[in-house]
């Protein structure tokens, strides 16, 4: 009697470990289910459109580079502020996004990292996105130290030192965020905010307000335009196979002083 | 004992010192700016790199810097008085200032690394301005006016008014410290009104600690005023109360005034450190009154129809924190 309760409480102790194991085996972030639906590219569209802003865009304060002497000699013609970068009355540095309508498509995780870097005392890009899963490279090209403060919600807070130039370190986020704030409170003018999306329908505005999301299914979409000043807009987009359509997002300048 | 008392100045205006330090830490948004803790970006914390100590660094390191050697100042106090120190409750006291000053320590580089939740930074500025009492109340009873007899002092309401003033410079302390770590300092833009009206017509936590920290104000200026008109209506001839009482006076009225320039100039961060700074001169003031109030003889015993100081010239807050009845 005793020898066969040992045998079951072996037996039980091994399946548990081997369950254990198999539960170990959790899928990387961000890979899509095995039976997720796949875009056929083929039959695809583009939305494509500009972000425009209107009245009287306040100017961008300048950064007291003086707080570390070798920020000041990396921009010895001084610095801004990119509260609201406008090029030809397009507004740059806009995350747009497809917020919702993707039902059960599933999207592999790109490969290769996205770099945000530290250069000349701001960070490079501004604004920027990334998939959950894929590897975010924070780099330190300049020859000061920087603390990386990342001040997320659902990916976590922490707070990372880089002393020396070329040092990098590597995250990767699990949970969709629209937007991660970074900071550096070495030089707390240095912001940058990163989109971490479970899908590939992002851009971030440029020249001149422009951005485009390419190889998008047939269906309706909830857009989101994002401004780190201006907050967000929203528009519905309908979009048949092979279609393209173009969008217009025009936020409004902010009162005088609001800057 | 004088060398005692001199030093234990010393230490309490180090702590004024190591205040104004933290408080630009937390007015220029530095706190993080060092993100590793006791070690600077690695390096021990004493042979950082003085060309290293750039932007927030430079607010940070430098706070830490001034808190080691506060710290280290207030172990030689410690030594000093259980050395010297005849009566058992200074010595206490002395090394109830160590602990506070390492438990202090150890909350500062909590709040780093776990990224400054606000109960771990209140709790900071808070312990900040308890120690700084327990170094201004060292040297208040280290004197050599503490020792000497004086003449009796019969007010019991002067006693309890300045503790209360006291006790209610302290709380309104927490509440400007508890709107400063939840980002609070500008949930009430506008003064002397809030938007416009004399109640905010809305309320949020933030706007909420901040209504309470300008109220508070109210109450505190009203408690100085009345203690400070107490004194020079009952005590005008007695020069070790009509000091203090009109330095706090002074420091609540500059408070005030730096308490409005905060939000007019938005939390402009030498004003805003000079507010902090000043706030716990109110502190300090408030506490010389009161230590004063309370350690002179208020009913003296009558030896042959004539009140006479017991036990000579040993101040009553002596024998009580002795057990001794006067």
């Amino acid at each position: 009697m005793q020898l066969k309760s040992l045998r079951a409480f072996a037996a039980a102790t091994v399946l548990a470990a081997a369950a254990s194991c198999s539960g170990s085996k959790e899928a990387s972030p961000g890979a899509p289910p095995a039976n997720a639906k796949r875009v056929d590219e083929s039959k695809a569209g583009n939305v494509a459109g500009r972000v425009t802003i209107e009245g009287t865009v306040p100017a961008n304060p300048p950064i007291k580079l003086e707080a570390d002497p070798y920020c000041a000699s990396q921009n010895p013609n001084g610095a801004r502020f990119e509260n609201f970068v406008v090029d030809n009355g397009g507004l740059e540095n806009v995350f747009v996004y497809v917020k919702d309508g993707l039902g059960d498509y599933g999207f592999d995780v790109p490969t290769e990292p996205v770099k945000l870097d530290q250069h000349g005392c701001q960070y490079r890009p501004h604004v920027l996105g990334v998939r959950v899963g894929q590897k975010l490279v924070i780099l330190n090209s300049d020859d000061t130290l920087h603390n990386v403060h990342a001040m997320g919600k659902a990916n976590g807070e922490w707070n990372k030192g880089q002393a020396l130039k070329n040092v990098s370190d590597q995250k990767v986020f699990k949970s969709r965020e629209v937007m991660l704030p970074f900071m550096c409170n070495v030089h707390t003018w240095m912001h940058a905010y990163v989109g971490v999306m479970d899908h590939p329908y992002f851009a971030v505005t440029h020249d001149g307000g422009q951005f485009e999301l390419k190889n998008l299914p047939a269906g309706t979409y909830t857009i989101d335009a994002w401004h780190e000043r201006l907050g967000t807009q929203t528009q519905s987009v309908t979009l048949g196979e092979k279609e393209s359509k173009e969008v217009t997002f025009t936020f409004k300048a902010p009162a005088a002083g609001a800057n | 004992m004088i060398w005692l008392h001199r030093y234990a100045r010393l230490v309490a205006l180090s702590t004024v010192l190591l205040i104004g330090a933290g408080g630009m830490v937390t007015s220029t948004g530095s706190g993080l700016s060092v993100p590793d803790w006791p070690n600077t970006y690695g390096w021990f914390m004493f042979s950082f790199p003085m060309s290293k100590w750039v932007g927030g660094i430079r607010y940070e390191h430098t706070h830490r810097l001034i808190a080691s050697t506060v710290g280290f100042l207030t172990i030689v106090l410690a030594i000093w008085t259980w050395r010297v120190e005849p009566r058992a409750w200074v010595r206490r006291l002395a090394f109830a200032a160590l602990g506070a000053v390492i438990l202090q320590g150890l909350l500062g580089g909590l709040t780093v690394l776990l990224l400054l939740p606000p109960a771990v930074s209140i709790g900071h500025a808070g312990l900040a301005q308890l120690f700084f009492c327990l170094t201004v109340t060292l040297a208040v009873v280290t004197s050599p006016s503490w020792r000497v007899a004086s003449s009796p002092l019969n007010d019991v309401m002067l006693r309890r008014i300045t503790l209360a003033t006291t006790v209610l410079v302290y709380t309104q302390i927490l509440i400007g410290a508890t709107m400063r770590h939840i980002g609070a300092g500008l949930a009430i833009p506008t003064f002397p009104l809030a938007f416009g009206h004399v109640l905010p017509p809305i309320w949020t936590t933030g706007i909420a600690i901040h209504f309470a920290h300008r109220m508070g104000a109210l109450v505190v200026v009203s408690a100085v005023l009345l203690t400070a008109a107490h004194v020079r209506h009952w005590h005008r001839t007695r020069a070790e109360l009509m000091r203090p009482a009109a330095m706090l006076l002074l420091f609540v009225c500059s408070q005030a005034t730096l308490g409005a320039l905060v939000v007019m100039s938005s939390l402009q961060p030498i004003i805003n450190t000079a507010h902090v700074v000043n706030g716990a001169l109110v502190l300090a003031t408030s506490l010389v009154l009161t230590l004063r109030v309370h350690g002179r003889p208020i009913r003296l015993p009558v030896v042959g129809g004539v009140p006479t100081p017991a036990g000579g010239d040993v101040p009553l807050l002596d024998k009580h924190l002795r057990g001794v009845r006067g």
